[in-house]
C-alpha cells in the first residue's frame, strides 16, 4: 500500500456508462478509470492507484512545495542557527543551544 | 515522470536532513504507517542518513502481510478449483499459506492470473462465460474503491460469472490497536498519503487527541518523507500533537467523496484478523449484503480450512513495530525471501523482506543476519 | 551419486532451502534466471548427471580441441508475445545464442536451430519469425548449419519454443570467465538498460500499457571484438538477461568472490524505461536487456575499452557504473542517490508488478 503514481489525462472516452481514459506517464500511456474525478478534464493531472484515479494533483502545491524545499535553510546560511530558524517558523522562542 | 521524479532530488534532500538534524534535541521514536513508505525508507538508505536520535519503527500497513492466514488458504482452495479463473495482483502470488502458494496452485495447473488492476478481471470474466471469475481483492482504503467500482460494474453489467473475494483493512484501527498496547513506543505517526488520498484526513484527529501524538500525513518520495519526518520532529520537539498534511499535491481534508459514497455502498465495516496482530473490532470491509452475491466467500462454500502458522514466525511483533527484523532469530537464516516463514518477509513492502533486501550488509557486519 | 534406479530425488539432502521444500513441481520461478534457477541447476540437474557434467557453469563451454579453442553454447527460447516492439523470438533465438558465445570471447561461427511447434500455428507466423531468424544470423555473421523441427499437441505448447546451439572460436591470449573479476576492476556497462523487459511487458496480457520502448535485441560479437582488438586484457563479459544486471553482477561477485560497489546515479536508465518500471512497481536492474553487456575490466584499462566500445553504435551508451572491492565478497551493495546504500539481492524468481 499503495503505489500510485501521477500521470496527465490525455483523452477520455465513456464506455459501458463508465468515464475511462488514457493517462500519460510521462511518455507511459495506460487506461485509467476516471469515475471518481468527476469533472475531470484533458490536461489535468492524477494520481493513479491500480488503474483508478484516486485523487486529482494539485500542481500548484507540487509546485509550491517544491520552492519552499528549495528555500530551506537559504536564510540561516546568513543568520546561522538552524534549529532557532526553524523554531522560529513553528511560533515557538528558540532555546539556547547547548554547546 | 512528472511531479514525481522531483522528489528524489538529492540536493533538496540534503537541505531537509539537515533541518531535521538541527531540531532534533532527543530520541524520538515515529511509526510510519504504510508498507510503501517503509520500503522507500530502506531503499533509499533514509533510515542511515537520518540522525541517530530518530528512529523508525516500521507498523503494520502492507496489506499483503496482514491479510489473514485463513483467506490466503481460501484463495488457495479457490484458485485451485479447475473451472475458476483466480485473478490477482501480483504481490499475492508468493504469500505462504498453511500448506501453499498460489504460484504452487499456478503449477499444480490452476488457472492463476496476475492482473494490474481488477477491472482487468472483469474483463476476464466477460471473456470466458463459461467459467468462475475471482479475484482477490486485499488492501487497505486505497484500494478499496477500485475493488468497489468493479463489484459495482459487475452488479450493474449483470457480469454473473464474476466475484470477489474480499480482505480489506482500513488504517486508523490499527493505529489505535498499536498505540493500545503496553509495549508500545510510539511518538508519532507519519500517516499513510495515498490512504489518505481517499479517505481525507478526519479520522485523525481523535487518535492524536487520544494518544497524544503528532500525525503527519506523508508521501511516498524521499522529500515527502523527509518533510513529513521534519513536520513530525518539530511537533515533537515543540510538545504538540496535531494531524499535519505534508502531502497536499495528493491530500485534501475532506479526500475523495465521490470514492467514499461508492465505500459506502459497497462495503459495510467489519471486524478484521490481522495476520500477525489479531483480531481488531471494526478494522475491516466486508461486502455489504446488496452485493453478496457478488462475495465469493459465499459462493464457493470453502470450509474444512485449518491454518497453520510457522511458530518461528514473529511476524506480528515486527508488524506492531515492536521488535526489528533482525531481532527475529529466524531472519535470513530459516526465514529469508526464498523461503518465507511469513509475510513480512514475502512482500516487497514488509519490513523483514525491506531489511533483508536493503540492509544485510550492516546486518551481517554486526552479527545479526545468516 | 544416485544409485542408478532412483528417480525420486532426496529432497533432505538438499542444503538450500527452496521455497516450500515440500514442493513436487517446476514453478515458474524457476525460469527466472535468479536464485531458484541457479539452484535447480546445482541440486536438481548438476548432481543427477554425475560424473558425465562439467562443474563450469558460465553462458558458454570453452574447450581445446586440437590446440584451437572451441566456445559452445545452447539457450531455448520460450518468449511470449513471440512478435514485440523491436523483436521477434527469432531474432532473440540467434542473438541470444551469439551473445552467450560473445561473453566468452568467442566469435561465433555456426548455429543449430530446432523448432518445437504447437499444433495449429499459423505457417505464416513461422515464417516471419524464421525469416527474422534468418536476418539475424546474417547480421550476425554466423551460419544456419543444422536443425530440427517436431510439432506437439495443441494446447500442450505456447506457439514456438525455439533451441539454438552455436560454437565459436576463441582467439589465443584471450581469457574471459566469469571468475577473473578483481579488486579494483570497474564495471561497464555497455548502455540503456531495462529496454527488452519493459518492451516486452508492455503486450502482456492483463499488463498492457502504451510505450514507445522498442527491444534492444541485438548481437553483440561485432562489440566484443572491437573491445579484445584494444589488445585489454578483459576479465569478465556477461549479457544482462533475465534477471537483469542485479542476477548478472551477483552471479559474478559469487564466481569470482569480490564485491560490487555500484552507484546508482551512474546506471543509464532511460526516462521511458524508469516511467513503467515506476507504474509498475519494478526495479530497472532487475529488468532483462538482450542487446546490452557487462564487462569488468583492470581499472587502468577503463578509458581505452570505453573509447572502443563508445565506438561502436550498439554500445555508443557505454559508461561505468561501478567497481570491485575486497569488502561485502559475493554480495552486490549500491550507494543510493541520496547517499545511503543498499544490498542489490540475486532476484528470486520472476520479477511481478506490484500494488504496494
Amino acid at each position: 500500500m499503495c503505489l500510485a503514481v501521477p500521470g496527465r489525462i490525455e483523452s477520455l472516452e465513456e464506455r459501458d456508462g463508465t468515464t475511462m481514459s488514457v493517462v500519460n506517464f510521462g511518455g507511459v500511456r495506460k487506461e485509467v478509470c476516471l469515475e471518481y474525478i468527476p469533472g475531470a478534464r484533458v490536461g489535468e493531472y492524477v494520481v493513479v492507484h491500480v488503474g483508478f484515479a484516486i485523487q486529482r494533483l494539485d500542481e500548484e502545491s507540487a509546485r509550491s512545495t517544491l520552492a519552499e524545499f528549495e528555500h530551506l535553510g537559504v536564510l540561516e546560511e546568513e543568520f546561522g542557527d538552524g534549529f532557532a530558524r526553524a523554531a522560529r517558523a513553528a511560533g515557538i522562542e528558540p532555546k539556547e543551544t547547548e554547546s | 515522470m512528472k511531479y514525481l521524479d522531483e522528489f528524489s532530488d538529492p540536493e533538496l534532500a540534503g537541505k531537509l536532513l539537515d533541518q531535521i538534524r538541527a531540531l532534533a534535541t532527543r530520541r524520538w521514536a515515529i511509526m510510519e504507517v504504510c508498507g510503501g513508505q517503509t520500503h522507500s525508507i530502506i531503499r533509499h538508505g533514509i533510515d542511515q542518513l537520518l540522525p541517530e536520535q530518530i528512529e523508525m519503527i516500521h507498523g503494520p500497513g502492507c496489506p499483503v502481510c496482514v491479510t489473514p492466514l485463513e483467506i490466503i488458504d481460501k484463495a488457495l482452495e479457490i484458485a485451485a478449483k479447475p473451472d475458476v479463473i483466480f485473478c490477482s495482483f501480483g504481490d499475492m502470488l508468493r504469500v505462504p499459506g498453511s500448506s501453499s502458494d498460489l504460484f504452487r496452485i499456478k503449477s499444480a495447473g490452476g488457472d492463476v492470473r496476475v492482473v494490474y488492476s481488477p477491472l482487468d478481471a472483469l474483463t476476464i470474466a466477460k471473456e470466458n462465460p463459461d467459467r468462475q471469475v475471482v479475484f482477490f481483492g486485499i488492501g487497505f482504503e486505497t484500494t478499496a474503491p477500485a475493488n468497489a467500482m468493479t463489484v459495482y460494474q459487475a452488479n450493474r453489467l449483470g457480469i454473473k460469472n464474476f466475484s470477489l473475494l474480499v480482505s480489506h483493512v482500513l488504517v486508523p484501527p490499527a493505529m489505535a490497536a498499536i498505540m493500545d498496547s503496553p509495549e508500545c513506543r510510539v511518538q508519532a505517526f507519519l500517516a499513510a498519503g495515498h490512504v489518505c488520498s481517499v479517505m481525507g484526513t478526519s479520522e485523525y484527529p481523535i487518535l492524536a487527541e487520544k494518544y497524544r501524538v503528532p500525525i503527519v500525513v506523508t508521501g511516498f518520495e524521499p522529500l515527502d518523507l523527509l518533510e513529513g519526518i521534519r513536520k513530525t520532529v518539530l511537533q515533537l520537539e515543540s510538545g504538540r500533537h496535531e494531524v499535519e498534511n505534508a502531502y497536499a499535491r495528493a491530500v485534501t481534508a475532506q479526500g475523495n467523496t465521490a470514492a467514499k459514497a461508492m465505500l459506502e455502498d459497497v462495503f459495510a465495516v467489519s471486524d478484521r484478523t490481522w495476520r500477525g496482530i489479531g483480531s481488531i473490532p471494526d478494522s475491516g470491509w466486508q461486502l455489504a449484503p446488496k452485493y453478496a452475491y457478488f462475495d465469493a466467500e459465499e459462493r464457493f462454500s470453502v470450509t474444512d480450512i485449518h491454518t497453520d502458522e510457522s511458530s518461528v514466525c514473529r511476524s506480528g511483533e515486527v508488524l506492531q513495530g515492536l521488535i526489528k527484523p533482525h531481532e527475529c532469530s529466524a531472519f535470513g537464516k530459516e526465514c529469508t525471501p526464498r523461503n518465507p516463514l511469513g509475510a513480512t518477509m514475502v512482500s516487497s513492502e514488509g519490513a523483514c523482506a525491506a531489511y533483508y533486501l536493503y540492509r544485510r550488509l550492516e546486518l551481517q557486519e554486526a552479527g545479526h543476519a545468516g | 551419486m544416485p544409485a542408478e534406479e532412483t528417480a525420486v530425488v532426496d529432497l533432505s539432502a538438499w542444503v538450500c532451502p527452496l521455497p516450500l521444500r515440500d514442493s513436487p513441481n517446476i514453478v515458474m520461478g524457476h525460469g527466472g534466471g535468479g536464485a531458484m534457477s541457479a539452484e535447480l541447476i546445482e541440486h536438481l540437474f548438476l548432481p543427477s548427471f554425475g560424473s558425465a557434467a562439467d562443474a563450469e557453469l558460465g553462458d558458454s563451454a570453452v574447450f581445446d580441441i586440437g590446440g584451437v579453442r572451441l566456445a559452445f553454447s545452447t539457450d531455448s527460447y520460450v518468449v511470449k508475445p513471440m512478435v514485440f516492439p523491436g523483436g521477434t523470438i527469432g531474432d532473440l533465438a540467434v542473438n541470444g545464442t551469439v551473445n552467450d558465445l560473445a561473453m566468452a570471447g568467442a566469435q561465433p561461427l555456426v548455429m543449430s536451430t530446432a523448432f518445437i511447434l504447437e499444433e495449429g500455428t499459423a505457417l505464416t507466423d513461422i515464417a516471419g519469425i524464421a525469416k527474422a531468424l534468418g536476418r539475424a544470423a546474417h547480421v550476425a555473421g554466423v551460419r544456419l548449419v543444422t536443425g530440427d523441427t517436431k510439432v506437439v499437441d495443441a494446447g500442450h505448447g505456447d506457439g514456438v519454443f525455439i533451441n539454438t546451439a552455436g560454437i565459436g572460436i576463441v582467439a589465443d591470449g584471450v581469457d574471459i570467465n566469469p571468475t577473473r573479476a578483481q579488486v579494483g576492476d570497474v564495471v561497464i556497462v555497455s548502455g540503456d538498460i531495462g529496454v527488452h523487459g519493459v518492451a516486452v511487458m508492455s503486450c502482456r496480457e492483463g499488463l498492457e500499457f502504451g510505450t514507445e520502448v522498442c527491444s534492444d535485441c541485438a548481437s553483440l560479437n561485432g562489440v566484443v571484438a572491437d573491445m579484445i582488438a584494444t589488445g585489454v586484457d578483459i576479465h569478465v563479459l556477461r549479457d544482462p538477461t533475465r534477471g537483469g544486471v542485479a542476477a548478472t553482477l551477483n552471479e559474478i561477485a559469487q564466481a569470482s568472490n569480490i564485491g560490487v560497489a555500484l552507484v546508482e546515479r551512474d546506471l543509464p536508465i532511460p526516462a521511458d524505461v524508469r516511467d513503467a518500471c515506476g507504474l509498475l512497481g519494478l526495479d530497472p536492474l532487475y529488468v532483462a536487456n538482450e542487446g546490452k553487456l557487462i564487462a569488468f575490466v583492470p581499472r587502468e584499462d577503463s578509458d581505452r575499452i570505453l573509447e572502443a566500445m563508445r565506438g561502436n553504435p550498439l554500445s555508443a551508451g557505454a559508461a561505468v557504473i561501478g567497481e570491485c572491492v575486497a569488502e561485502h565478497r559475493g554480495m552486490v551493495v549500491a550507494r543510493t542517490a541520496l547517499g545511503g546504500n543498499r544490498v542489490v539481492d540475486l532476484p528470486a524468481g520472476e520479477q511481478l508488478p506490484r500494488i504496494c
